[in-house]
C-alpha cells in the first residue's frame, strides 16, 4: 500500500489518510495493521481521563511542551463524544492545544466516538498504534471519563491520568464512573481554587484504604495547568510510574493484557459481525424480529434459533 | 450525491485578527445538528496554522470565517499553502462579511469551492457541503 | 373590591371576550416573556412610584440620571470612526465635527488592537483596514492635530491595549499642554466582554484585569474628567444574548470591575461616578427601551446597598448606545437599514442614553462613508430637533406596558446575576466558556428562526427583491495605506533614542513582574516613541497568552 510506505518516510498527510482509514473501519484495516504491527511497542502510552471541565486538554497541551523540551516527539488522540441524536460531534479540544499547531514534532487527531458497537474504541486502538509505528515517542489519549467506550480506549494504555477539579460532585462522579480503578496517577487540576486541598486529602484517604497494587502507590498531585504550575512535577510522576512498571516488569504484564484483550475483541467483533449479516441477509433476522415484537417468542428463544441453524453456523465458520 | 456511511469531518477557521465569531460558531454548531464532525480552531489563527490542523485532521472540508474584509488575500495565501503542501483534495468554502459581486467572482476565481456571504442561512450551507462531499 | 382588583377581573373577562371574536396570536419578547394583548394598572404587582421611579436625576434613575435630561442639552452625538492612517482619521473628525458631530469616537486597526505594529509581517493586510493605525504616540498626535483635548471627549474602543492607548492619549496633552484633569472621554477597557464576543484578548483574565484595575486606579488619581471604562453590553447582544443576558452578563462585569477597584484599595466613591457603560438597542423597541430603564435602576441598587455608595454619582449609570446594531443590518435592500438605525436610536433616546452612536447603513458591506455617517448624523439631529422627544423627560414612563417589563427585566437580570454568583463569578464562567455557550445558545436559535420566517427580517426574508441591483459607493481603503505608515513609522524609529527606548521597556518588564501600577511605566515607554508592538511584546512575555474554552 502506497500510503504505508508514504507513512514510513514521515509523510504526515498519509499519516492522516491512514489514520481516516482506521477511523472509518474500512475494509483495509486488516492490511495496514499487518504492515504496521512489525513496528509498535516504541512508544510510551499516556491516558489521560476525567470529567468534562476539567482541564485535560490544557494539561496535554502543557505535558507535550514538557516532552518536547525533553527532544521526544508526541502524538495526540484526543477523543469526544458523538452527538446521539445528530450523529454529528463537535471536536474542540485542538483549541486548548495552540502552542504545537506548527511543530511538526506533535501530530494531534480529533476523533468522535461515533458511537457504535464499541468501534471507536477499536479504531482509536489502531490509531494508536499507527502513530507508535510512525514513530511517535509518547503518545497521549484524552478521552471524556464519562462513558463506557472511552473507559475501554483509556485501559489500553500504560499510564493513566485521572484528572478532577475541585468541583462539587467530581470525586462522587469520579467513583461512579469507575475511574478510581484505573487511575495510576490522580490529578487534582485548578488546584488553586477553593477546595483543592481537601479534595486531594480525601482522595488520598480513599486510596490508601483501597491500595490495588503492591508495587504502586497512585499518588494524587495537584496543578494548575492553565498557568503551568505543578506540570513538571507530574511529568516526573509519570516517567516514575513508568520506570516502576518497568523495573518491576509490570509493562508486560500490561501490554501483554492488552494486546490479550485486543486479539479477543477482535474475534468476538468478527463472529458478531458475520452472524449478523449472514442473518440479516437471509431475512431471518427481520422475521424473528418482527416475531419478538408480536409477543410470539422472547429473544433469547429466537437467538437460540439463530444458533441451532447448522447452516447459518456452518456459512459463518466453515 | 452518494450516501457516505462516515461523518463528514469539517474544519472552522478563523484566520486572522478578526474576533467576530457568532457566525463561525452558528455554523459549528449547525454541521454537527447536521451530522458533521467539526473541529474549530478558534480565534486569531494564521494560515500555517490552519493548514496544519485540516493535514493532520484529514478533512473533507475547510471553512474560513473573515468579517474583516481581509478574505481575498487570505484565501489566495491559504490555496497557496495547501498547494505548497501537496493538499488538493479538500473542499473550501468562505462566509463572512463579503461585500461586492466582484468580490465573490473573484474567491470562486482564484478556486474557493464555495462563498456565503452574512445572512446566508446557514442550512445553505449546510446543503451545499452534503452536496459536494456526501 | 379594591379598584386594582376590579381591573383584574375586567381584564381577564376583556381577554376571554377578545379570544370568543377570533384567536388571539402568542407573542414573546426577545428575553422570552409571555406578553398580553393589553397591560393595565393590574399588571404592576406591588408598583410604588416613589421606590421604583423617583423623578429623573433622582434615585434609583430609573427615568433618567440627570433631571431635566435633554430638554437642557441633547445627547452627545458621538459617531465611530477612524480607517487607514492617522492623517486620513483625523481629517475624517474634522469632517463629523463640521456636521454636527459633538464627541470623537476612535475605531483602531485590528492590528493596533490586538498589540501589533503595522511592520509586523502578521499583519499586513490588516493595517489600517476596519480602523485608524496607531504605532507610536506619534500617529496619536496626528489624528487629533487642530483638536485640543480640552475642547473635544474621544471615546476609544480599545482593550487589550488600552493602557498603550491611555499613555499615548496622556502624552498628546502634555505636547499639547492641556492639564491632565481637563482631559476628558471614555476608554473602552472592558475587556471580559472581549473574551465572551469581541476576540481582541491578549493576555490571561488575571493579568488583564490587573491592567484594567491599574487604568482604574490611574485616571482615578490624575485624569478626573476621563472615564477609564466602558462596560459594554452591545457586543454580547451582537453575539447572541437577549436584552436580560446583555444587563445581566454586563452588571456581572461591573461588579468584578468594581470588586478588583475596590481590592486595590480605592474608594467606591472615588471611581464608581466614572464607570460608563455601553448598550445596544436591537430589533424590539419597547423591550430595549425598558432594559435601559431597567438597567439603570438596578445598578443603582447594587452601587447603595451591595457597594455602600454615598455619593450619588456613584449610582448612577451613564449610557452610551448604539443605535440599531450591526447583527441586524442587512446586505439586502441596504437603505434599509437607515430606518433601522432610526427606530433603534429612537429607542435609546427613549430610554434616556448620554451619547449615541448611530449605525451607518452600509456597515454590512464595509465601513463607513462620509456619506453614510452623515445620513446616521443626521438621524440623530432630526430625532433631536425635529420630533420634539427631547421636551418631556421620560416620555413612556408610566406606560402600563413599559413598566412591567422593566420590572420583569429588573427581575429576571437579578436572578442571573445571582445565579452567577453563586456558579463562582464571571472570570470562572468565562474561562469554562460557559457565558459564551449561552450567548450562542441564542445566537443559533435566532438563526434557525430567520430561516424558518418565525423571526421577520425585510427584504431578507420576506418582502425580498430578486436579482437585486445595489449601486452605492462602498467605502475603498487608500492603496498608499500601508506603504505610508510603514515610512512613518521607520521614520520614528529613526529619530527616536533607542537607548532610552530600551531602558524604558527594561523598567516596565520589571514593573509587570511586580504589582506596582503599570501606567507611569508605559507613559515613559510611549515618551520615547517606544511602539505598540514592542510594549505588548514585553507584556506578552510576562503575562503568557489566554487559552480559548472549547466551544459549550
Amino acid at each position: 500500500m502506497e500510503l504505508i510506505d508514504k507513512m514510513f518516510s514521515g509523510d504526515q498527510i498519509a499519516l492522516a489518510r491512514l489514520i481516516t482509514i482506521l477511523e472509518n473501519q474500512s475494509q483495509s484495516v486488516p492490511e495496514i495493521m499487518k504492515a504496521i504491527y512489525p513496528h509498535i511497542g516504541n512508544a510510551y502510552l499516556l491516558g489521560i481521563t476525567g470529567p468534562p471541565g476539567g482541564g485535560k486538554s490544557t494539561l496535554v497541551d502543557e505535558l507535550t511542551s514538557i516532552i518536547r523540551r525533553k527532544g521526544l516527539t508526541v502524538g495526540i488522540v484526543a477523543v469526544d463524544p458523538t452527538s446521539p441524536f445528530s450523529g454529528g460531534a463537535l471536536l474542540g479540544d485542538r483549541v486548548r492545544m495552540q502552542k504545537h499547531y506548527l511543530d511538526d514534532g506533535v501530530f494531534i487527531r480529533s476523533m468522535a466516538t461515533r458511537g457504535s458497537f464499541g468501534g471507536l474504541t477499536n479504531a482509536a486502538k489502531c490509531v494508536i498504534r499507527l502513530l507508535d509505528a510512525f514513530g511517535k515517542d509518547i503518545i497521549i489519549v484524552e478521552t471524556v471519563g464519562v462513558g463506557q467506550t472511552e473507559l475501554d480506549i483509556i485501559k489500553a494504555v500504560d499510564t493513566v491520568l485521572v484528572v478532577l477539579v475541585p468541583e462539587a460532585g467530581d470525586t462522587i462522579q469520579t467513583m461512579k464512573a469507575g475511574l478510581m480503578e484505573i487511575a495510576d496517577i490522580f490529578v487534582v487540576n485548578k488546584a488553586d481554587r477553593e477546595g483543592a486541598k481537601q479534595m486531594a486529602g480525601e482522595l488520598r484517604t480513599m486510596l490508601n484504604d483501597s491500595q490495588k497494587q503492591t508495587y504502586w502507590q497512585v499518588p494524587v498531585m495537584e496543578t494548575q495547568a492553565n498557568n503551568g504550575i505543578g506540570i513538571d512535577e507530574l511529568y516526573a510522576e509519570i516517567e516514575h510510574h513508568r520506570d516502576v512498571l518497568l523495573q518491576t516488569g509490570n509493562l508486560s504484564v500490561r501490554r501483554r493484557r492488552q494486546r490479550e484483550s485486543e486479539l479477543a475483541e477482535i474475534v468476538e467483533r468478527r463472529i458478531k459481525d458475520k452472524i449478523v449479516e449472514r442473518i440479516r441477509k437471509e431475512g431471518k433476522f427481520s422475521v424473528l424480529v418482527k416475531k419478538i415484537a408480536d409477543g410470539e417468542i422472547d429473544p433469547y428463544s429466537a437467538s437460540n434459533e439463530i444458533f441451532s441453524d447448522k447452516e447459518v453456523l456452518r456459512d459463518c465458520f466453515l | 450525491m452518494s450516501e457516505r456511511d462516515v461523518p463528514i469531518r469539517v474544519l472552522v477557521a478563523k484566520p486572522g485578527l478578526d474576533g467576530h465569531d457568532r457566525g463561525a460558531k452558528v455554523v459549528v454548531k449547525a454541521l454537527r445538528d447536521a451530522g458533521m464532525e467539526v473541529i474549530y480552531t478558534g480565534l486569531h489563527q494564521n494560515v500555517d496554522q490552519i493548514v496544519a490542523t485540516a493535514i493532520q485532521e484529514d478533512v473533507d472540508v475547510i471553512g474560513l470565517s473573515i468579517l474583516n474584509g481581509v478574505h481575498i488575500p487570505i484565501s489566495k495565501k491559504l490555496l497557496k499553502k495547501l498547494k505548497e503542501k501537496g493538499v488538493e483534495d479538500k473542499t473550501i468554502i468562505v462566509g463572512g462579511l463579503i461585500p461586492t459581486e466582484e468580490d465573490f467572482e473573484k474567491l470562486k476565481e482564484i478556486g474557493i469551492d464555495g462563498v456565503f456571504p452574512t445572512s446566508t442561512p446557514f442550512d445553505t450551507i449546510v446543503a451545499f457541503i452534503k452536496e459536494k462531499v456526501g | 373590591m379594591k379598584e386594582i382588583d376590579e381591573i383584574k377581573r375586567d381584564k381577564n373577562k376583556w381577554v376571554q371576550d377578545c379570544l370568543n371574536k377570533r384567536p388571539i396570536k402568542e407573542a414573546k419578547s426577545v428575553s422570552g416573556f409571555d406578553l398580553d394583548v393589553v397591560y393595565t394598572p393590574a399588571d404592576l404587582d406591588d408598583f410604588d412610584y416613589k421606590r421604583d421611579l423617583g423623578f429623573p436625576g433622582e434615585y434609583p434613575y430609573t427615568r433618567g440620571v440627570y433631571s431635566s435630561m435633554y430638554r437642557s442639552s441633547p445627547w452627545t452625538m458621538r459617531q465611530y470612526a477612524g480607517f487607514g492612517t492617522a492623517e486620513e482619521t483625523n481629517e475624517r473628525y474634522k469632517y463629523l465635527l463640521k456636521e454636527g458631530n459633538t464627541g470623537l469616537s476612535v475605531a483602531f486597526d485590528l492590528a493596533t488592537q490586538m498589540g501589533f505594529d503595522s511592520d509586523d509581517p502578521m499583519v499586513e493586510e490588516e493595517v489600517g483596514r476596519v480602523g485608524v493605525a496607531v504605532d507610536t504616540v506619534k500617529d496619536m498626535e496626528t489624528i487629533f492635530h487642530g483638536m485640543p483635548l480640552d475642547k473635544i471627549t474621544t471615546s476609544f474602543t480599545i482593550n487589550g491595549v488600552a493602557p498603550i492607548i491611555l499613555a499615548m492619549y496622556v502624552v498628546v496633552a502634555e505636547k499639547q499642554g492641556v492639564p491632565l484633569e481637563k482631559i476628558g472621554g471614555t476608554l473602552q477597557n472592558d475587556i471580559l466582554k472581549e473574551y465572551i464576543a469581541r476576540g481582541t484578548w491578549l493576555f490571561p483574565p488575571g493579568p488583564s484585569l490587573r491592567l484594567v484595575t491599574d487604568i482604574i486606579e490611574y485616571c482615578t488619581r490624575n485624569l478626573p474628567r476621563f472615564n477609564p471604562i466602558s462596560i459594554c453590553g452591545a457586543h454580547l447582544r451582537g453575539a447572541g444574548a437577549n436584552p436580560v443576558q446583555e444587563g445581566a452578563y454586563t452588571l456581572s462585569n461591573a461588579i468584578t470591575y468594581v470588586n478588583y477597584a475596590m481590592k486595590r484599595g480605592l474608594d467606591v466613591d472615588s471611581f464608581a461616578p466614572r464607570l460608563s457603560f455601553l448598550f445596544a438597542n436591537r430589533e424590539e423597541f419597547f423591550e430595549e427601551i425598558a432594559k435601559m430603564r431597567a438597567i439603570r435602576r438596578l445598578w443603582a441598587r447594587i452601587m447603595k446597598e451591595r457597594f455602600g455608595a454615598k455619593d450619588p454619582k456613584s449610582m448612577m449609570l451613564r449610557v452610551f448606545a448604539s443605535g440599531g446594531a450591526g447583527i441586524d443590518l442587512t446586505k439586502e435592500q441596504p437603505e434599509t437599514n437607515i430606518i433601522r438605525a432610526a427606530i433603534g436610536t429612537l429607542g435609546v433616546v427613549l430610554g434616556g442614553a448620554q451619547a449615541i452612536m448611530t449605525c451607518p447603513y452600509d456597515e454590512a458591506y464595509a465601513i463607513p462613508t462620509e456619506n453614510s455617517e452623515r445620513i446616521a448624523l443626521r438621524t440623530q439631529q432630526i430625532i433631536a430637533y425635529e420630533s420634539g422627544v427631547t421636551k418631556v423627560v421620560d416620555p413612556l414612563g408610566g406606560s402600563y406596558y413599559v413598566e412591567f417589563l422593566t420590572n420583569r427585566i429588573e427581575g429576571e437580570m437579578k436572578k442571573m446575576m445571582a445565579d452567577v454568583e453563586k456558579k463562582g463569578g464571571m472570570v470562572k464562567l468565562i474561562e469554562s466558556g460557559y457565558v459564551q455557550g449561552e450567548i450562542l445558545k441564542g445566537a443559533y436559535e435566532e438563526e434557525k428562526k430567520l430561516i424558518s420566517g418565525e423571526k421577520a427580517k425585510v427584504g431578507v426574508n420576506m418582502f425580498r427583491i430578486e436579482e437585486e441591483v445595489r449601486e452605492f459607493e462602498l467605502h475603498q481603503m487608500s492603496a498608499d495605506t500601508l506603504k505610508n505608515q510603514l515610512e512613518k513609522l521607520k521614520e520614528v524609529k529613526k529619530k527616536r533614542n533607542e537607548q532610552k527606548v530600551k531602558s524604558s521597556l527594561d523598567r516596565l518588564r520589571s514593573v509587570l513582574k511586580g504589582d506596582e501600577n503599570t501606567i507611569p511605566y508605559i507613559i515613559d515607554v510611549v515618551r520615547e516613541y517606544g511602539t505598540v508592538g514592542e510594549i505588548t511584546v514585553v507584556m506578552k512575555e510576562v503575562f503568557g497568552k489566554f487559552r480559548e474554552p472549547s466551544i459549550v
